[in-house]
């Protein structure tokens, strides 16, 4: 067997459930969450680590999962965005004031995202417009010309 | 009798489509997996232009996982050709395999497919596939295209030109002898990707029964099938198309490509499913680009600012094949539109569709709306720059007014704008941007050597582009309709089936607006179903700004249907005569008595069991209306924008952005605001940032990912303050006009009129798009060096 083929376990914590897999070295972490472990809400939108569409939280800290192998990830906790809301039937607050701005069309960038901008409010609790344009441009939305997405976020550090 | 329930249209409904986007489970075809699913990857060419001398496929057939491995001779004759769905009168179609046999013509061109175990197995397949060429001269310009030493791209296409189109409304010829003056430009819209943020993607599945279901992102569900039964040789009864979730569309969805036609005949052959997915920089190479042309204008002007003619040239390029509707985009629907919002009786316009060793051009959000309004913007800036003629007065001079509507520009035959205030719009722009103070700020900060412009640009155009029987006569294979059903159930709940598409437009909201307020029923009672022709009944889907005008009317006079049977059924149960039943609030009364009013409920629930049906009622509650329209609408806008442009560095900041779209009557406010915001930064985009680039000699695709191709970011792009004015559209029920290419069609000659007004004192008059600081510092240097000299 080849280097590429050989197995590695990877045993990590995803949204407060214990799981493994075994991947080939090659495999990206992206591509284990949403094949491996089903978690089809963190999406893939590019190939050179540009759109942000793959955001995710390693250790409490937003990462494009595009840019991190699977086998890097070993003993990491990592949260998706089927892990955000406490209830599962219901809206946390930033997936709640997308909503209330209309600040999603297609969807497709919403979950990273919604990962991009929880890690902008812990770093700027009282972020203003710059800071939140500064803070999303990792990530690209074609659909909102990214208006209400920034009104979205204001709404929040307003409200704290 | 019960008042009305209030009104949902019009209404900023937040949307009932969000909490699964939200949470992630949104369902793209990405997020399909079926069991024993193969994957198919793609070996493309590397070059522009070359022979294919020799495929190997030996080495590929041998690799681990793999299970199929082809080129395009093993398929010659099985499936294909593609062949385009628009094609104008008296184009030259060249011939077009699903994958290339002897000989490629654009970089990512097709050229061997690999099947296997997993995506990972096929693409390391696909890297041993060897394939010998002889590498040819290529062209990627259009202008160089149709030099008379050009490569030439296809035997059947001489010169490279597959059509040529004209429009002629009253004499130029002699508007330009009666000119005082006669002004030229020449301009250039920079080919564009669309980016949609999922990139494509193809499964096709065998289902026991012998039918085949492909689960694709397509704006045109219904479209496809028809497509793909044709080009594959699959009965089209057979065939079930699904769009799931569809990560943005703008156009770039609802061609036919190769992957959409492999994966259904591989699935056929090996009896499993197989996917396809397209990867982002895969995606620069073989998902339709948009625009690239090239104007020529002439405008003869009196001095007083009156525009008596206007000539144009335009050069589509449309890349190595005709796409689906190539030939319809530089031609009818840009030099048609090319006088915008302006009365200019003589014109004269023609259209070359240039085919160059590039990836094929064809519909990406206004599809040559942009290009016609940039003519006409870009042509009355120009004039009133010449004349020093302030760039609000000179439109209020040649606007086509309010009263002259419905209009036909240069007196043509098919173009005709429906209704319009331009004028309206206008003031309310120039209120709404404060346009007097900006004018005295921009000249007091000029003389500190601060530059600042204002840029101002209206547009109209048509969308919804029917009825059917004029569809023909412009050389579409496709009609003008939009179908939609409603199905009641026995409890009185609706289910919409509606043949438009969402790709993020939110039609199960807005949708559900217009049928809740004919059906007067809670919006909580609707359900929309859209993108499976398994359920849904037919249609043609979402693109052309069509969906609210030609499927929301649909959907209109279905629901109106379903009241009027309810209506009949009621007075059976009530005794009464049909005429004198009245429904509103979800009760069915006979005013001025005292008979206790039934609930929809009831009145469905009765259509269902049929106890008690009048004469001459079939039982059931479930309409289908397949509506054509009788024309077409024609939104109309002025957008505004200010600028500050650093000479020192280029870098143009926006200062601010007010949109006044007269889109007809809203459904909902504030879906329609965000499809203003994303079409105007699309537009901004295509102004300020984004330009696909060729090498002009190897033919080598130099955009080739995100890393270099500049899709813009939240730090790139301003605020935008959208406002409405609604002149009802007489063209439909429902009074509305399209709205999803608004944003595009103006923000481009918005965009380029402020950075030329920011650079007036430099004496620059012209630059071509994306306005990079590069470009703009160039031309400062350029100027200032000219002044010294
Ligand atoms: S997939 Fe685009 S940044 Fe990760
Ligand atoms: S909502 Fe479509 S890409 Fe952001």
């Amino acid at each position: 067997m080849s280097e590429v083929e050989k197995r590695h376990v990877v045993t990590l914590e995803i949204n407060g459930v214990r799981r493994n897999a075994e991947v080939e070295p090659r495999k990206l972490l992206v591509h284990l969450i949403r094949e491996d472990f089903g978690l089809t809400g963190t999406h893939v939108g590019c190939d050179t680590s540009q759109c942000g569409a793959c955001t995710v939280e390693l250790d409490g800290q937003a990462i494009k999962s595009c840019t991190v192998l699977a086998v890097m990830a070993d003993g990491a906790s990592i949260t998706t965005i089927e892990g955000v809301s406490p209830v599962a039937s219901r809206l946390d607050a930033v997936q709640t004031a997308f909503h209330e701005h209309h600040a999603l069309q297609c969807g497709f960038c919403t979950p990273g995202m919604v990962m991009s901008v929880r890690q902008l409010l812990r770093d700027h609790p009282d972020a203003n417009e710059d800071d939140i344009r500064h803070g999303i441009a990792g990530n690209i939305c074609r659909c909102t010309g990214y208006h209400n997405i920034v009104r979205a976020v204001e709404s929040l550090v307003a409200k704290d | 009798m019960n008042a009305p329930l209030p009104p949902y249209v019009g209404q900023p409904v937040k949307r009932r489509e969000d909490f699964k986007f939200l949470t992630g489970k949104g369902r793209y075809v990405d997020d399909i997996k079926l069991p024993g699913m193969l994957y198919m990857a793609i070996a493309r060419s590397p070059h522009a232009h070359a022979i294919i001398k020799n495929v190997d496929l030996g080495p590929a057939r041998a690799s681990p996982g793999v299970r199929l491995v082809l080129a395009g001779k093993d398929l010659d004759g099985r499936i294909g050709p593609i062949v385009p769905n628009w094609i104008i009168p008296g184009s030259r179609v060249p011939f077009r395999p699903v994958i290339a046999i002897d000989r490629v013509r654009f970089v990512g061109e097709c050229v061997a497919l690999v099947v296997a175990e997993t995506l990972a197995q096929a693409y390391d397949a696909v890297d041993l596939i060897d394939v010998e060429y002889g590498v040819l001269p290529a062209v990627t310009d259009e202008t160089a295209a149709i030099r008379d030493d050009a490569p030439q791209l296809h035997e059947n296409v001489a010169g490279n030109v597959t059509t040529i189109y004209r429009v002629r409304g009253g004499d130029y010829a002699k508007a330009a002898q009666e000119a005082d003056q006669v002004i030229q430009l020449r301009i250039a819209n920079n080919r564009l990707i669309p980016t949609c943020m999922e990139t494509r993607s193809v499964i096709a599945a065998p289902d026991p029964d012998d039918t085949l279901t492909v689960y694709m992102p397509s704006q045109v569900p219904h479209m496809h099938r028809r497509w793909i039964a044709e080009t594959v040789g699959i009965p089209e009864h057979r065939l079930r198309v699904v769009a799931p979730d569809i990560g943005g569309g703008f156009g770039a969805k609802m061609h036919l490509y190769p992957e959409e036609l492999l994966c259904p005949y591989l699935a056929r052959e090996l009896g499993v499913p197989v996917k396809w997915w397209e990867s982002r920089s895969e995606s620069h190479q073989s998902t339709s680009h948009g625009r690239a042309h090239t104007e020529t204008i002439e405008v003869a002007i009196r001095n007083d600012g009156t525009i008596l003619g206007m000539k144009v040239d335009t050069l589509g390029n449309v890349g190595a094949y005709l796409s689906n509707m190539a030939t319809g985009g530089p031609t009818v629907n840009t030099v048609n539109f090319g006088t915008g919002n302006y009365k200019i009786a003589n014109y004269e316009a023609t259209s070359r569709i240039v085919v160059t060793n590039t990836v094929p051009v064809d519909a990406y959000r206004g599809y040559g709306r942009p290009e016609g309004a940039y003519i006409a913007e870009r042509a009355i800036d120009a004039v009133a720059r010449h004349l020093n003629i302030d760039q609000v007065e000179i439109r209020r001079k040649n606007f086509i007014q309010r009263t002259d509507f419905p209009y036909r520009p240069y007196g043509s035959m098919g173009t005709i704008y429906d209704t319009g205030n331009y004028d309206g719009l206008l003031e309310k722009a120039l209120a709404a941007f404060d346009y007097e103070a900006r004018c005295t700020e921009r000249e007091a900060l000029r003389r500190h050597g601060i530059y600042r412009g204002i840029g101002v640009a209206a547009y109209t155009h048509m969308c919804g582009m029917a009825p059917s029987r004029r569809l023909a006569m412009s050389g579409f294979d496709r009609g003008g309709w939009e179908s939609a059903r409603v199905a009641i159930d026995s409890s009185g709940r609706a289910t919409v089936y509606s043949g438009s598409m969402s790709q993020g437009h939110g039609h199960v909201t807005s949708l559900s607006q217009i049928a809740a307020d004919v059906l007067q029923i809670p919006i909580e009672n609707i359900d929309v179903i859209q993108g499976d022709t398994r359920q849904v009944q037919a249609g043609h889907g979402t693109f052309n700004s069509r969906s609210m005008a030609v499927g929301g009317s649909s959907l209109h006079v279905c629901s109106q249907q379903i009241v009027a049977k309810a209506k009949k059924i009621a007075a059976g149960m009530l005794e009464v005569d049909e005429k004198d039943v009245a429904y509103s609030a979800g009760q069915f009364s006979v005013p001025g008595t005292d008979i206790t009013p039934l609930s929809f409920a009831k009145v469905a629930r009765m259509a269902y069991v049929g106890h008690k049906l009048p004469d001459g009622v079939a039982p059931g509650l479930d309409e289908t209306v397949f509506y054509d329209p009788t024309g077409m609408s024609a939104p109309s806008g002025v957008h505004l924008a200010y600028v500050e442009v650093d000479p020192e560095t280029g870098i143009v900041t926006i200062l601010d952005y007010v949109a006044v779209d007269d889109v007809g009557t809203l459904i909902n406010p504030m879906l329609a605001q965000g499809q203003i915001h994303g079409g105007v930064v699309q537009g901004i985009a295509q102004a300020l940032y984004e330009e696909v680039s060729y090498d002009p000699d190897s033919g080598q695709l130099l955009t080739g990912s995100l890393l270099d191709y500049a899709v813009p970011r939240a730090e790139h792009v301003p605020n935008i303050t959208s406002l409405f004015q609604e002149t009802p559209s007489p063209t439909n029920p429902i009074g509305v006009k399209g709205i999803g290419e608004s944003g595009s069609i103006a923000a481009p000659p918005c965009m380029v009129h402020a950075v030329l007004d920011a650079l007036a004192p430099f004496g620059i008059t012209h630059l071509d798009m994306p306005l990079t600081p590069p470009r703009i510092w160039a031309a400062v240097q350029r100027a200032r060096n000219g002044a010294n000299q």
